[in-house]
């Protein structure tokens, strides 16, 4: 069975189609990762998985279970960690877990052990009597994580479980994240905007863009289909660029703001060319980078956009949309 | 039953962990026991009492120092929704009339400490409780102000997007209800003109019935006061609940 069944899943909110009849199942005990720019619709698909929102049309199941009709049954199943802190600062890290635990009819005994383990799990125990508002903000991820496990989740969702954390710490958590999915064989759903965070945690990815999935598969397929390698040229004359190099050897060859990307087969052999061409003709080059596609490139692929100037257009058109909105 | 022992095990460890808000609201009750009660003790003389103005104020400032605790405990539902917090209590699989009733009764037994304190601090400037049962009296009627009004807090909240109509709140909706309820003056004293808007006030019924628990004389009889403050503690809930099951975060 599907951890997560999800059909023609539509939210508009007025006039702004916020998730566009997006479909997808999620297979039990894996890593799946909803990536997209910020605004592309990842924390309102989750929202109205984890039931908080209502979906304007479509179906949703979790576990099994409709998250329109059996909400109680989808609650008890889940584990979230929202995008914004959610604990409460005046009360210690323990007292938050054990408000969680109650909330969710823990029983005592269990309640508390497993409050000890997963304090543990995350490396706060030492810091269980201490309040909230003192912690850094890599120790209430860290304390969200262990809270959304508490009630044993059969799916966990993390909505940018790693936003604003230092590497380091990011690190740790990808560690984490792994090896709860490993050993608890827990269904994670993550979002993110972090092309590198997806690649390496994720089973697969749905690349979601403007409210819509346009591509969903293993990192490793996604970038196959991309093939080859990638020459990233960042200048100001991308349009001169674009008109000097032409070459049988490309296979495309994309202008960006800023940058030309140049998609080939055996970068390393046909790189000095490239630079000779573009010296001969006196183009003012910032960099030049030969790499194998990333799910950047792959993004890039799909929505004709980098994920910045994807962002950039979104907050545009939401500030629009707000704008509109209170007249 | 435990859901919203929960959610009132999380307003007391708040409440007694902001000693700031403690000492903070006790502030403007002093005050105006200290300023009105000895200010016009001297030259205010209440008709039919023989007790003095700083007997008669006291209820009405116990009644006062519960009413804005409450409705400021209900309020504050607005924080948990600012710093998300309210978001993890609303995805738990739990009915929402429990974490209103939990909140609610948190918020209420809040209140009722502070108009403890008010008590215990009268003490010290004249106050005499008559009898016990009196005292329990008085009590018994803080406790339907505090549910009433942190229920009534929370339905406010429910409407609310942020704290940016708390003062709109506290000028038109608060004061009004705390200055007509007749913890300043006595209600029969008023104009006919005016008394009736007292008489729609549910604090007056709070207030007289507290009067009537620690002076053991009051202007509405207790029984009456009794019935319309539960029935309006009864009302307070059943509109809280609503609107709390219908907000949106």
């Amino acid at each position: 069975m599907a951890a997560v069944h999800v059909k023609d899943l539509t939210k508009k909110f007025g006039d702004f189609i916020a998730v566009d009849r997006i479909s997808f199942d999620i297979k039990s005990a894996e890593i799946f990762g909803l990536l997209g720019p910020n605004g592309a619709g990842k924390t309102t698909t989750v929202s109205m998985l984890a039931t908080l929102l209502r979906p304007t049309s479509g179906t949703a199941e979790v576990c099994g279970r409709d998250v329109l009709h059996e909400q109680d049954g989808v609650r008890k199943s889940i584990g979230i960690v929202f995008q914004d802190q959610s604990l409460d600062e005046e009360l210690t890290a323990w007292e938050n877990m054990d408000f969680h635990g109650r909330l969710y009819r823990i029983s005592r005994d269990v309640r508390e052990k497993r409050i000890d383990d997963l304090l543990k799990l995350v490396e706060l125990d030492d810091r269980k009597d201490s309040l909230v508002k003192t912690f850094s903000g890599g120790m209430r991820r860290r304390l969200e994580i262990a809270r959304g496990l508490l009630h044993e989740p059969k799916v966990l969702f993390l909505d940018e479980p790693t936003l604003g954390l230092d590497p380091q710490t990011r690190n740790h958590l990808w560690e984490y994240i792994g090896t709860l999915n490993s050993e608890k064989g827990i269904t994670i759903i993550l979002t993110t905007h972090y092309m590198d965070e997806a690649d390496r945690l994720c089973d697969r990815v749905a690349i979601i863009d403007k409210g819509a999935i346009v591509a969903l598969d293993t990192p490793e397929k996604l970038k196959e289909e991309i093939g080859g390698d990638v020459i990233t040229i960042a200048s100001s004359q991308t349009d001169d660029i674009m008109s000097l190099i032409t070459a049988p050897w490309i296979t495309r060859m994309e202008p960006h703001d800023g940058i030309v990307t140049i998609h080939l087969e055996n970068a390393e052999k046909h790189i000095s060319e490239i630079i000779q061409l573009l010296a001969r003709d006196g183009i003012d080059i910032g960099s030049v980078s030969i790499h194998k596609p990333t799910l950047e490139d792959v993004f890039l692929h799909f929505t004709g956009k980098t994920i910045r100037e994807e962002e950039a257009d979104t907050k545009a058109q939401m500030r629009m949309f707000l704008k509109a909105g209170r007249r | 039953m435990d859901i919203v022992y929960t959610l009132w095990l999380r307003s007391i460890k708040r409440y007694l962990r902001s000693k700031s808000r403690i000492v903070g609201s006790l502030g403007m009750p002093v005050f105006f026991l200290l300023v009105l009660g000895f200010g016009l003790n001297s030259v205010v003389r209440i008709p039919g009492q023989d007790a003095g103005y700083m007997q008669f104020i006291i209820p009405g400032i116990v009644a006062m120092s519960v009413l804005f605790t409450s409705v400021f405990s209900g309020i504050q539902i607005i924080w948990d929704r600012q710093f998300g917090f309210l978001k993890e209590t609303l995805v738990a699989p739990v009915s929402r009339i429990e974490i209103m009733l939990g909140q609610t009764f948190g918020g209420a037994t809040t209140a009722c400490i502070q108009g403890i304190i008010i008590l215990v601090i009268s003490l010290f400037i004249g106050l005499q409780i008559s009898s016990i049962s009196g005292f329990i009296i008085a009590l018994v009627f803080m406790i339907l102000i505090g549910i009433s009004f942190s229920a009534f807090g929370i339905a406010i909240a429910s409407k609310m997007e942020d704290m940016h109509g708390f003062q709109l709140i506290m000028n038109f909706v608060i004061f009004p209800i705390f200055g007509l309820s007749g913890a300043l003056f006595p209600i029969e004293s008023l104009p006919p003109s005016v008394a009736w808007a007292t008489r729609l006030d549910p604090l007056t019924y709070g207030v007289e019935g507290i009067r009537y628990g620690l002076a053991g004389t009051s202007q509405i009889s207790p029984v009456i006061s009794f019935v319309v403050l539960s029935g309006f503690t009864v009302l307070m809930i059943a509109v809280g609940s609503y609107l709390f099951k219908n907000t949106t975060l």
